[in-house]
């Protein structure tokens, strides 16, 4: 079946016979396992590269050349480590749960588009693994499954820190996953669709969501920072509290996947931040990527355009980790629950509401219909980040003392303290 | 003396947390960019040892090659560590000499007495710190090794100061 169908040529721009599909998805899987393991390597020592020169230090240089060698030695070395397995702990869930906490973040990945359809002389092949019609659902539910490698691991070490640093990511991941569901469905309002392909079309015409849906994407990335347990959420392994959390009683490898699926699941959430917000692969202010006649061509500059908005988010989540300290619990409790979670629920109802006033309106879905939600969304942020800073947005970050009352505090006559009898 | 209050003119309670996270995010940003690094690529380059640092011993020689020492017992005597071995010996015209003179660099504790103590100006702490070994019995310098070794020997004090001497 698969030999004919690639010796018939067909039209480049429709889509494949089966025999084709099944062959590309293959090498697309492939592709795109192998990159994506490459790059999580070359996160660990990008993470190393830039902490050390935001604290003015060279960082990792001597294995290869600007220490590009590095994640090759820190993988040998983590192989050639010694396996522990605490006495009391459960070895089937001990060893399944760094696999969990890895897979979830990879999965994601299937429904990613990572540029426009590339024609090829045997049909059209999207630059997708799978294009599942219900992708955005798809992803939802596989980033809510990550937090079980998590708590199994801090379940089945059978340790104090590990057990408390697994219950924190799940109350974490529960706190945020709903502010994170709320932030999207805005996005899904404007779409009128789940389907990925359909979002990044909506932001090709509409403009890109994040100028559109500001909050909602404020508050999606803050949830995705919660959901990666990247700092300033890293409360699941606060070292300075739980030794090293869920990840304690691990060693080797098994200590070694849990790093890379932290890793995995940066790029999952930073890919997630572009397509749903950023406009996926689009390339802005021009609308000759998004339509057919498809080319190569396109294809090329589609996908450098969704690396470097990638790139860029990785190096975000970098940058805040080495800029902000670790928030306190019930300061990650009450941002979650009482500013994320009311403000989600507003913003969607204020979203419908609009949308639903700018179709009666007969504003149809096309760039008037972006520009109107620009207009708007610039007085929300305006409105949000007032109240949200209480009105200190524009004056002095910090307010000092009244300075009559200091000059009375240092006026004041000390009291006279009876002298000891030794001076 | 009356105890007195100092005012510090503290951020009170209402301070913008945006403000002072876009601070922080744009000096971090700041370092990050700044080519001025402060590692120091150790092998390659290196600090300046201070004249005065005190490290790995050196027995300085006469013109004929021979140790200065003259076995007098001063260092071994004065060390609080314990870790100079000599046994003095003696020439046909009376001189003395070390027929064994050991220092235990892993007893050491590099107070530089023996430099202070010696008469003759023969043992002396050198401004060199690079003393790694495979095994812990090469730690025991005996004489050929100090005399033999070339770096810098250490000023316990300044002769320029005024205290100095």
């Amino acid at each position: 079946m698969i030999v004919p169908a690639f010796a018939s040529v067909v039209d480049p721009q429709l889509p494949p016979s089966t025999g084709v599909f099944v062959v590309a998805s293959l090498i697309k899987m492939v592709v795109v396992f192998t990159v994506y393991m490459v790059s999580v390597a070359m996160l660990t020592l990008a993470e190393r590269k830039i902490s050390a020169w935001i604290q003015d230090r060279r960082g990792p240089n001597r294995a290869g050349p600007m220490g590009l060698l590095q994640p090759a030695a820190d993988g040998v070395k983590n192989i050639m480590k010694e396996e522990t397995y605490p006495d009391a702990a459960d070895r089937v869930l001990f060893v399944l749960a760094p696999a969990l906490a890895f897979i979830p973040a990879m999965i994601t990945w299937a429904v990613i588009p990572l540029g426009s359809p590339l024609p090829t002389p045997w049909g059209r092949i999207d630059l997708v693994v799978a294009d599942l019609p219900i992708g955005f659902l798809f992803t939802l539910a596989i980033s809510s499954l990550g937090v079980y490698g998590i708590v199994l691991a801090g379940w089945a070490s059978n340790s104090k820190y590990s057990l408390l640093g697994g219950l924190r990511s799940s109350a974490q991941m529960v706190s945020y996953e709903i502010s994170m569901g709320l932030g999207a469905i805005a996005v899904l309002l404007l779409a009128g669709n789940v389907s990925i392909d359909t979002i990044i079309q909506q932001q090709a015409t509409q403009g890109w969501n994040v100028f559109l849906l500001s909050i909602a994407c404020f508050v999606f990335i803050i949830a995705s920072f919660a959901e990666t347990n990247r700092l300033p959420f890293d409360m699941p392994e606060a070292e300075s509290e739980l030794v090293a959390g869920y990840h304690a009683e691990y060693s080797a490898m098994k200590f070694s996947l849990f790093f890379i699926a932290e890793y995995a699941n940066m790029i999952t959430a930073s890919a997630l931040i572009v397509t749903l917000f950023f406009g996926g692969w689009d390339i802005p202010f021009t609308l000759w990527d998004n339509t057919a006649p498809w080319s190569p061509l396109k294809s090329a500059l589609t996908f450098g355009a969704f690396v470097t908005k990638l790139a860029f988010f990785l190096f975000f989540f970098m940058w805040i980790r080495w800029t902000l300290p670790r928030f306190r619990y019930d300061q990650l409790m009450s941002l979650g629950w009482k500013l994320l979670l009311p403000l989600s629920l507003v913003y969607v109802v204020l979203i419908a509401a609009l949308s639903l006033a700018l179709d009666r309106a007969g504003v149809g879905r096309g760039p008037l219909f972006g520009v109107i939600l620009f207009g708007i969304n610039i007085v929300l942020v305006g409105l949000l980040a007032f109240i949200a800073d209480r009105g200190r947005l524009v004056s002095p970050a910090t307010s000092r003392l009244d300075r009559r009352r200091v000059a009375a505090l240092q006026s004041r006559v000390p009291p006279v303290v009876p002298a000891s009898g030794a001076d | 003396m009356a105890i007195t209050a100092k005012v510090v003119d503290r951020p009170t309670d209402e301070v913008s947390y945006v403000r002072a996270t876009l601070s922080g995010l744009a000096n971090t940003f700041r370092h990050l960019v700044d080519p001025h690094k402060v590692t120091v690529q150790y092998p390659e380059e290196q600090w300046p040892v201070s004249p005065r640092w005190r490290g790995t011993h050196r027995m300085l020689t006469t013109e004929t090659g021979a140790a200065k020492c003259v076995a007098c017992g001063l260092c071994p005597t004065v060390c609080p560590a314990n870790c100079i071995k000599l046994v003095p010996g003696e020439d046909a015209t009376g001189n003395r000499y070390p027929l064994i003179f050991e220092i235990d660099e892993f007893r050491c504790i590099f107070c530089g007495y023996c430099q202070e103590v010696c008469p003759e100006e023969a043992i002396h702490l050198g401004r060199h710190f690079e003393n790694a070994e495979y095994s812990r019995d090469r730690f025991v310098y005996d004489l050929a090794r100090l005399t033999s070794q070339t770096h810098e020997v250490s000023e316990l004090w300044d002769p320029a100061h005024p205290t100095g001497e």
